[in-house]
């Protein structure tokens, strides 16, 4: 009998989708500030993280390179085998274009645009996007398809940001406090969403948060310190969104 | 931070400078590229001003000084002949002061260094004095001497122009007799402070010089002894010009007078006077334009400024400032911009109006002419400065004012869009969402883009304001020196002629065909209305000087009646088929009432126009004539030159093609220079406008942008953008423009009719094609530098911050 792709993932070894090795990041100036210092991660395919750590502790830091926003100072950063740290502007660009999905703690939708054409500057320059119309189904928009920014709520706003992350199917899907401006009903909507998409589309999600709740949802809780990793838990039973609370 | 931010920061530290106006120093140098542009163009206005009425100043001062100085007269008279018995009688009509007769005469001049004969306009003087009236400066050199006939002044700009000096000699044809005259002294008059030969159209100091000569001398040469040919008078205080002008003509009469003028007749003051009002006038359109742009960008910079700092004006305010600590700083921001804009264009101003003064010297030969630095000049740049500082700013500055404090420190609410009716269209043609995004904010902010608009298709009305007068300019040359005078030289005789004469310059080598034309000087008169012109007979089918229908088509001049220029028809409220009465100013002075047939197209030297034989009719001759136009073979010129300056009956020779050169000069040197200046100006205001509005753009989107670069859009997608709004605004501004354009040109063309010329109304497509490329260029430079912004946006700083 032929295993299923996920049926494999679970049972064979993981297959990697990042490798840093020995990152550090170092911001010059009068006084030199180490944002990381040498961080060794590898994370799988249709893995869910949450990185949790206290302000400065470097989890952005390592965000931004992860997703081709910054350039580490030292050490190496591989993407399915590829030296993303070798990457130029151009190849930064068409790395995120081709393979990251991002969403902010401020949503960051272009007002000018309704939800629809949100996720349509995103999948019109994609490989193999899904329609903007699934995407936002997806995140539970579909009724609210042709609104504008200013006329949704702060969760729906959320949610558009995720399904426009999410419409190109990317390989990596990076969470910077998506719930930090919501309250925690409209949080745990957003977090369903993340979740789903996780699930259905295989995306390897990392998900950075102040909030230590929500670790129980991840499949490793990776705390961060002082620009270090301080340790890696591995949950046995995962939680839903919904039976969080804080 | 560099080092000139360090230098300033820490400067600013041992001033003790407060917290609060080191923001601003800092908002002032974050702005600099905004706030520079907007100086520029304060400057622009400024300079512009200060230099115009600067040199309008200087002109004014010089003038005034000299006629004081110097005793300018306020009225002349031409007789044929008069007896010098006559002065006293002169000397009672009531209302003149200072009556002195003289004797004028044009004779031929052979220069050593010049192939073709120069015209001398000879003043006879007292010898061992200077004149009562029309006093000359003797720059160099001595007064003529009793019993020395040969010896002459010579004017400053014609001894220049040769290189002539003292104890030099020169060669006059006088009356019909060669002599040979020795340079004794060099002069400066206030009579030829513009030195325009007749029937020229600009000043030519090469070939036309004013001499004096002992009256002796002049009065022996000429048939004249004990008799003159010209009166000047100044006028007592109070005294009416007309009634003196009346006695005078009725006085000289029986001498031959053609006809009393005042100053505003007099042809170097009726120029300098011209010259002096459209200085004024340029002065009064150009500075508030460009004031008024500054004001207009002044007021969309800060306005953006108050509205993107509006969470620090809340803080501010909750700290404790006062809504005024608040307002005080945003007008000092603009007392900034607006002041280092007037520095700029004092500075700019001095220079321009030292340029301006300059090139006038070489036009107008006064003693001293000298841009100063004029402090009521200064002071009204000032206040109109201030002016235009309180119009962009207020309303800035009171939106700052405003913000209550709870209301500032909320965050924004997102800027809402609705879908228009575009939107069918978009999803019809697959319109892409950046483009979307392009014509949402173009119409999202109607007010915004109307203002951008308006502000870059100025700089193309502008511009194809400026570029119209060389439309006009070429129109002007092209009917008068190709289509009107055609003629290679026109020979004028010291008295008419018979028309024999035409004969024997046929016969002279290399003259192709000759043209007669008799000329005499009249007072028309219809109605209350009058005018002085000189009427001209000519020939049918003329070949070389032509008259030219409305259509620019020739005409051949009028059976038993008169022609007359559009202008003076204009200025006579006449129209074709009505009567006037033409008042012969010389000779028998016949006075006839003739009918107008014709009013034809003339943009330089307005003149009146009758068939010859009418003419010589009128004037009870048989055929006379005063000039021949000839046509000549280039090839045989300088043996023709020669000829002239040896025959005995030429008063002078006008080369066409001279002439035209003379005028290409002036314009190049003059209104070109000036034309530059506008479209340097122009192009700064362009750049202005769309700099301003491409980083307002900038700064207000910069995190759509950023988040976009993090979707992956490409540096060069983010900026299609950015500068796809600016393309848009600049598109829908350039043919605005053009019509902006059409109707500045059209308002501004009256300003270029004077009595002598009437520049047209015309502007040639290429006008179009270059202000439209000029402003396209300025707000592609523009879009170079902003896209570098765009090039090198903080992706992870902006992100992680709230708008």
């Amino acid at each position: 009998m032929q295993m299923t792709q996920t049926q494999r993932s679970q049972v064979a070894a993981p297959i990697e989708t990042f490798r840093a090795e020995a990152l550090t990041k170092v911001y010059p100036g009068e006084t030199p500030v180490h944002a990381l210092r040498g961080v060794d991660l590898e994370m799988y395919e249709g893995e869910l993280a949450v990185l949790l750590g206290p302000s400065g502790s470097g989890k952005s830091t390592l965000l931004n390179i992860l997703g081709g926003l910054d350039q580490p100072t030292a050490g190496h950063f591989y993407f399915r085998g590829r030296d993303v740290t070798k990457f130029d502007q151009e190849e930064l660009t068409q790395y995120r274009r081709d393979n990251v999905g991002f969403v902010f703690q401020f949503y960051n939708l272009i007002p000018s645009l309704t939800a629809r054409e949100n996720v349509a500057l995103v999948t019109e320059i994609a490989q193999h996007p899904m329609t903007p119309d699934e995407a936002l189904q997806m995140v539970g928009l579909g009724h609210r398809l042709d609104h504008f920014p200013a006329q949704l709520s702060g969760g729906e706003q959320q949610r558009v940001a995720i399904a426009r992350a999410i419409a190109k199917r990317p390989s990596v899907l990076l969470c910077d406090e998506p719930t930090g401006a919501l309250d925690s009903k409209t949080g745990i909507v957003v977090l369903q969403a993340i979740v789903r998409a996780n699930q259905e589309l295989g995306t390897t999600t990392a998900v950075i948060t102040h909030n230590a709740v929500m670790a129980a949802m991840a499949d490793r809780v990776i705390r961060f310190a002082d620009g270090n990793i301080s340790s890696i838990e591995r949950n046995t039973t995962k939680l839903k969104p919904e039976d969080l609370s804080w | 931070m560099s080092a000139l931010q360090r230098f300033l920061l820490r400067w600013s530290m041992s001033l003790k400078v407060s917290a609060l106006d080191r923001k601003l120093l800092r908002d002032v140098w974050r702005l600099k590229g905004q706030t520079l542009a907007i100086s520029v163009v304060v400057a622009a206005g400024i300079a512009l001003l200060v230099g115009t009425y600067g040199c309008l100043a200087a002109l004014q001062a010089s003038k005034d000084v000299f006629y004081e100085r110097t005793s300018f007269a306020d009225v002349w008279a031409s007789v044929k002949r008069a007896p010098n018995s006559m002065h006293d009688k002169l000397a009672q009509i009531p209302g003149i002061a200072t009556v002195e007769t003289r004797i004028v005469a044009d004779a031929t001049l052979d220069i050593a260094d010049m192939i073709d004969p120069a015209r001398g306009r000879i003043i006879s003087v007292k010898e061992g004095e200077i004149p009562l009236l029309n006093q000359f400066d003797l720059l160099a050199g001595r007064l003529v001497q009793y019993g020395r006939p040969n010896e002459i002044l010579i004017s400053d700009a014609f001894a220049k122009a040769h290189k002539l000096g003292l104890g030099d000699t020169l060669s006059a044809n006088i009356y019909g007799k060669k002599r040979k005259l020795e340079i004794v002294g060099i002069a400066l008059t206030p009579e030829y402070v513009y030195a325009l030969a007749p029937g020229q159209i600009m000043p030519d100091d090469k070939r036309f010089g004013i001499l004096w000569m002992g009256y002796e001398a002049l009065s022996a040469a000429y048939d004249l002894e004990e008799s003159f040919n010209s009166v000047t008078a100044t006028l007592l205080h109070g005294a009416v010009e007309a009634d003196v002008l009346q006695r005078l003509d009725i006085l000289l009469k029986p001498y031959g007078g053609v006809g009393a003028y005042g100053r505003k007749d007099q042809i170097s003051d009726f120029f300098l006077t011209n010259e002096l009002a459209q200085l004024a006038s340029s002065g009064a359109v150009a500075p508030p334009i460009f004031l008024g742009v500054a004001a207009f960008l002044l007021n969309i910079v800060i306005s953006r400024l108050v509205a993107t700092e509006r969470e620090q004006i809340g803080l501010l305010k909750a700290f404790g400032y006062t809504d005024w600590d608040v307002g005080w700083q945003y007008t000092k921001l603009v007392a900034i911009v607006v002041g280092f804009g007037l520095a700029l264009g004092l500075w700019g101003g001095v220079w321009f109006g030292q340029g301006m003064t300059s090139m006038y010297t070489t036009y107008f030969k006064f003693p001293v002419l000298e841009y100063r630095v004029n402090a009521g000049v200064f002071a009204s740049a000032a206040i109109v400065t201030v002016i235009a500082g309180i119009i962009g700013g207020v309303s800035a500055v009171r939106q700052a004012i405003k913000l209550s404090p709870a209301v500032a420190m909320a965050p924004p609410v997102p800027t809402s869009f609705n879908k228009s009716k575009f939107s069918i269209w978009f999803e019809r043609f697959h319109i892409s969402q950046p483009t979307r995004m392009i014509f949402r904010h173009v119409t999202r902010w109607p007010l915004r883009t109307a203002m951008t608009v308006a502000g870059i298709s100025f700089s193309v009305a502008l511009l194809i304001a400026s570029f119209f007068f060389m439309d006009s300019v070429g129109k002007v040359i092209q009917v008068y020196f190709y289509q009107a005078e055609r003629q290679t030289l026109t020979v004028s005789f010291v008295e008419p002629r018979g028309a024999e004469v035409e004969e024997s310059i046929l016969r002279l080598p290399g003259v192709l065909a000759t043209q007669p034309v008799r000329t005499v000087s009249a007072r028309l008169r219809h109605g209350p209305y009058t005018k002085r012109s000189a009427v001209n007979g000519l020939v049918k089918s003329a070949d070389m000087n032509r008259l030219l229908g409305a259509d620019e088509k020739p005409l051949d001049p009028p059976d038993g009646g008169i022609a007359l220029s559009e202008h003076i028809a204009k200025e006579l409220h006449v129209q074709v088929g009505d009567m006037i009465t033409v008042e012969v100013l010389q000779e028998r002075r016949p006075v006839i009432e003739v009918p107008v047939t014709q009013v034809v197209k003339q943009y330089l030297g307005f003149s009146t126009y009758m068939h010859i034989s009418e003419l010589n009719r009128l004037m009870h001759e048989g055929p006379t004539v005063t000039g021949i136009h000839v046509l000549a073979d280039s090839r045989y010129i300088n043996d023709l030159y020669t000829k002239l300056k040896n025959t005995p009956m030429v008063a002078g020779v006008a080369q066409t093609e001279a002439s035209l050169r003379g005028f290409q000069d002036t314009m190049d040197q003059t209104m070109y220079v000036m034309i530059g200046f506008y479209i340097a100006f122009s192009s700064l205001i362009a750049f202005g406008v769309a700099y301003n509005s491409a980083r307002i753009a900038l700064s207000e989107r910069a995190r759509s942008l950023a988040s976009l670069r993090v979707l992956g859009f490409t540096r060069q997608e983010v900026a299609y953008i950015l500068l796809g709004e600016l393309g848009v605004q600049t598109l829908l501004a350039l043919p605005v423009g053009c019509l902006f354009g059409y109707g500045l040109a059209y308002a501004m063309s009256p300003m270029l009719k004077t009595d002598m010329y009437d520049f047209p109304f015309i502007i040639n497509d290429p006008t179009y094609g270059f202000s439209v490329m000029v402003v396209a260029i300025a707000a592609a430079i523009c879009a170079v530098l902003v896209r570098r912004r765009v090039y090198n946006l903080d992706l992870i700083s902006v992100l992680k911050t709230r708008e």
